[in-house]
């Protein structure tokens, strides 16, 4: 874009917001005033990128309140099978829980380290947030692995294909941000910190942060509620 | 190897499709052998199908929403013919053959036809009206547009490899799980609409960002041109609604190809879930459709009646209002599911109180247009075609809000009069009115006025006979998706309706006609101005068609209507604003991205509906490639210097003083 959007963001100038109706364009400014409701052209880059990121996050996480609608209504209709307390392991549970956190902190370092620029720290951390997270898979795909040969497998009961749809996708995320996260320390080893490397580092950050918020619902709503089942 | 294709799947005993398909394959081939006899891949390869800019990307929406729209009436142009002559007959579609056809024309005129016209207007003008170069994410936005016109292809494969699905445009379950609908049909829907569905909401993601984040300085919200509020709102609901869309095919394609158990009747699944989910989705998305008709009838009815829009701030408080309550009215779809009588009243009523936001609209246009000196121009005619005849469909609308009255009425074809009335006079008529009202924005040369008039007034006329009776017979009982009649007496309403479906293919071809007639006299309809029809905002004051920078410098915004006030300013003290300084821009290069990653995409779905899993792997790879390829590139952006832009601009003011110099003789004279 233009060179006025790299310019940082200033502070609005106020003017009454509720002066209504239709302003003379041929005024004259009164003094000092700015233009407009204070408003100074296209943000920067970085904002426009971070906050359209963000907006994707809030309609990914719509879509996973439809795999938590799917469960909250699909989550007792066991079908005469396995039950949420005789399947579920809390060890498990807590073990995956703590790795994901302890990836989302190391994230927050590598950014940290980003913002010093530090090559190796950032790429220790991102090599870090990966292995976490993969350890965290490994447990899941585990828990599935041993659920479906104990019989209770996806086409068991409807509870159980909500359960393997929420928390399946949830892992797909999982998946999906190591295949990012690879790319990512690929692209910041060869091209440094460059804008746009840095841009896409920020929300890979957003987003493997946000994986943590749907975590935590899935914790609550299906591990926590469900023990009690 | 192949997976579940053979060569049965090619429907060799049914000759329509395939006479139908070979139409299309040779419609196909001719137009690719044209272009490649005459030489314009490279032109059409670097100006449009790699185009990153919002305006080809627009441009090329539009026109696959018109085919589209042209493939879905054909498909009801079928429907009314069977059931003219099936009564007490079995017609010329068998029961197989009918189904596809209603579900194909729903799933056409919805997803292919109507979104991508609706979000190709959004991606072409928001951007203008808001005084900047592009939107938000300008290769996301090329990815978007692929992805729709992927999700396009599929559907029309199905034509001529497989079947498409037999259970209406949004497939039912447990109607549409295997143990009913053992075919492919369901799966072409669910992916095809899967890979549309995520090129529509990326597009949402886009404009969003663009309109809450990108605006010329001073443009503040309570600023924007009123096209600009309602694609924010249909935006919003994108953003907000098309997820849930994606959450529930992807529960329908689980239980379809994993044995999952949401839907089903068997296991503890529940149908009644599908239904919840798919119009938590499907009511906003005819919000989605209906919100940007409005702001081209606000542009519109503003512009031809010489007047500021009546009432601006209640405009964009109800266009809010309807954005918010559209999400809190999806049960009305499902009155009869036996939600109970409390449940059933507090959306009965949700949804009678969203026909008051409509209703501010209706007045505050009629009020535009009152002591306005208006001109009957093609679009002003659509528009004002919308204000007459949608308010039966929102009447209606209002009447199959009431609970009881839905028990008698739900799946008959007041229904269907009643969603048509909204879609094709709210809709359509509004994306009729914008192709005509930009299109010397886009092309730099207006439309026929003669025939777009000819073509407005056969589609309502067509549209009025082949909906009225509609209603009519649904008030007798008719039942919607019927292949076959046995009820006599009502055959010579099914003939009159056929009747108008008659004058309604001569309305389409005037405007096929109009858009020829209009090219082959492209020279004296040329919009030398760039401002045909002495319009109020930003867009206009580009030169038509826009240079791929859109504005020289970004313009400074003063207040609303801006450039009626630029214009203002420039009679009152005869002459334009002195000359900026001009700067080199820096936009955005061209990329292949969007293109090749739905190539892909094609083949991903393909293999997905035929359980080629290899290929599935392998084209999922291939995506994967593309998007590193993009990640790795080092120059995004190209420049255009100071000079080449100034070129432009001074061209645009040297029309712009002649027009200034002939305005003051007009007004002298007069």
């Amino acid at each position: 874009m233009s060179a006025a959007a790299d310019q940082p963001y200033q502070a609005p100038a106020r003017r009454d917001p509720y002066q209504l109706g239709r302003r003379d364009p041929h005024a004259k400014r009164q003094g000092g005033e700015a233009t407009g409701h204070g408003e100074g052209g296209p943000a920067s880059k970085r904002i426009v990128t971070a906050y359209g990121f963000w907006i994707f996050l809030l309609s990914d996480f719509i879509m996973f309140s439809g795999f938590f609608a799917g469960y909250a209504v699909l989550g007792g209709a066991a079908a005469g099978g396995p039950r949420p307390a005789d399947l579920f392991e809390p060890t498990r549970v807590a073990v995956e829980t703590a790795l994901l956190l302890l990836s989302s902190f190391t994230c927050g370092l590598a950014s940290v380290a980003t913002q010093a620029r530090k090559m190796v720290l950032t790429q220790l951390g991102l090599l870090a947030t990966g292995l976490l997270g993969f350890a965290f898979l490994v447990l899941e795909v585990q828990e599935f692995a041993m659920m479906i040969a104990e019989g209770a497998g996806p086409s068991r009961s409807a509870f159980l294909s909500a359960f393997y749809a929420l928390v399946g996708c949830h892992g797909l995320h999982v998946g999906v941000g190591l295949l990012w996260l690879g790319t990512m320390m690929a692209q910041v080893w060869v091209k440094g910190f460059r804008d746009d490397i840095l841009r896409r580092l920020a929300c890979f950050n957003l987003f493997w942060h946000a994986l943590d918020i749907i975590w935590v619902g899935v914790f609550t709503v299906v591990y926590l509620l469900g023990m009690g089942r | 190897m192949l997976g579940k294709l053979t060569w049965d799947a090619i429907p060799w005993d049914e000759p329509i499709p395939l006479a139908a398909g070979g139409l299309v394959g040779l419609v196909i081939m001719g137009v690719l052998g044209l272009v490649t006899v005459k030489g314009w891949w490279p032109y059409l390869w670097h100006e449009w199908i790699t185009s990153v800019d919002h305006k080809r990307v627009g441009v090329m929406y539009c026109l696959l929403g018109l085919v589209m729209l042209v493939r879905g009436f054909v498909d009801a142009i079928m429907m009314r013919t069977q059931q003219a002559i099936a009564v007490n007959a079995p017609g010329y579609l068998t029961p197989e053959h009918y189904d596809q056809v209603f579900s194909a024309h729903g799933v056409m005129m919805i997803f292919f036809g109507a979104m991508p016209f609706i979000v190709g207007l959004m991606n072409f003008v928001v951007p203008l009206q808001l005084g900047v170069r592009d939107v938000a994410f300008p290769t996301l936005n090329s990815v978007s547009f692929w992805l729709t016109a992927s999700g396009a292809l599929l559907t029309n494969v199905s034509l001529v490899v497989g079947e498409f699905a037999r259970t209406g445009w949004i497939a039912y379950a447990p109607l549409s799980e295997p143990a009913y609908s053992p075919g492919v049909g369901v799966d072409y829907y669910l992916w095809a609409l899967q890979i549309a569905g995520v090129g529509t909401l990326m597009s949402g993601v886009n404009l969003v960002t663009t309109i809450l984040k990108m605006r010329a300085p001073g443009m503040g919200y309570l600023r924007m041109p009123m096209f600009v509020w309602t694609s924010l709102g249909a935006n919003l609901l994108i953003v907000a609604a098309f997820p849930i869309l994606t959450a529930t095919l992807t529960m329908l394609t689980l239980d379809r190809y994993l044995g999952f158990h949401f839907f089903t009747n068997e296991a503890g699944g529940n149908p009644m879930m599908f239904m919840s989910l798919v119009w938590a989705w499907g009511h906003p998305e005819v919000y989605i459709l209906i919100l940007p008709a409005f702001g081209v009838f606000s542009e519109v009815i503003s512009t031809f009646s010489g007047k500021p829009l009546f009432g601006y701030r209640s405009m964009v408080l109800a266009t809010m209002f309807i954005t918010v309550v559209a999400f809190m009215v999806w049960l009305h779809h499902f009155f009869t599911m036996g939600a109970g009588g409390d449940v059933n009243a507090a959306f009965g009523i949700a949804t009678s109180i969203i026909a008051v936001g409509t209703g501010v609209k209706i007045y505050n246009w009629l009020f535009t247009m009152y002591g306005g000196r208006i001109r009957y121009t093609t679009p002003m005619l659509w528009s004002v075609g919308f204000l007459v005849t949608w308010i039966i469909g929102g009447m209606t609308g209002v009447l199959l809000a009431v609970p009881p009255a839905d028990f008698v009425l739900h799946n008959s074809l007041f229904l269907v009069a009643h969603f048509h009335n909204t879609v094709i006079a709210g809709t359509l008529f509004g994306a009729f009115a914008g192709l005509t009202y930009w299109f010397p924005k886009a092309f730099g040369f207006r439309l026929h006025e003669g025939w777009g008039k000819a073509a407005f007034w056969l589609s309502i006329t067509g549209f009025l006979i082949v909906f009225m009776p509609m209603y009519v017979l649904g008030l007798a009982g008719m039942t919607r998706r019927l292949q076959h009649i046995t009820e006599p007496s009502w055959r010579p309403m099914l003939l009159v309706m056929l009747g108008g479906v008659g004058v309604m293919i001569a309305g389409v071809a005037c405007q096929v006609t109009q858009i020829v007639v209009s090219i082959r006299r492209r020279e004296e309809l040329r919009d030398w101005t760039g401002d045909p029809w002495d319009g109020r905002s930003l867009e206009w004051a580009t030169p038509s068609p826009p240079p791929a920078f859109n504005f020289p410098v970004l313009p400074d915004v003063e207040g609303e209507e801006v450039y009626w006030g630029m214009k203002q300013k420039a009679i009152q003290h005869q002459e334009l604003v002195p000359e900026p300084d001009y700067k080199a821009v820096e936009m955005p290069r061209n990329s292949p991205t969007g293109v090749v990653v739905a190539f892909f995409c094609s083949f991903t779905g393909f293999a997905l509906i035929w359980h080629i899993w290899w290929m599935v792997a392998l084209s999922l790879l291939g995506a994967y490639i593309t998007f590193v390829v993009f990640a790795w590139r080092d120059h995004v952006e190209y420049e255009i210097s100071a000079e080449e832009i100034a070129a432009v601009d001074r061209r645009r003011r040297e029309a712009r003083k002649r027009w200034l110099f002939e305005h003051s003789e007009a007004e002298g004279s007069a």
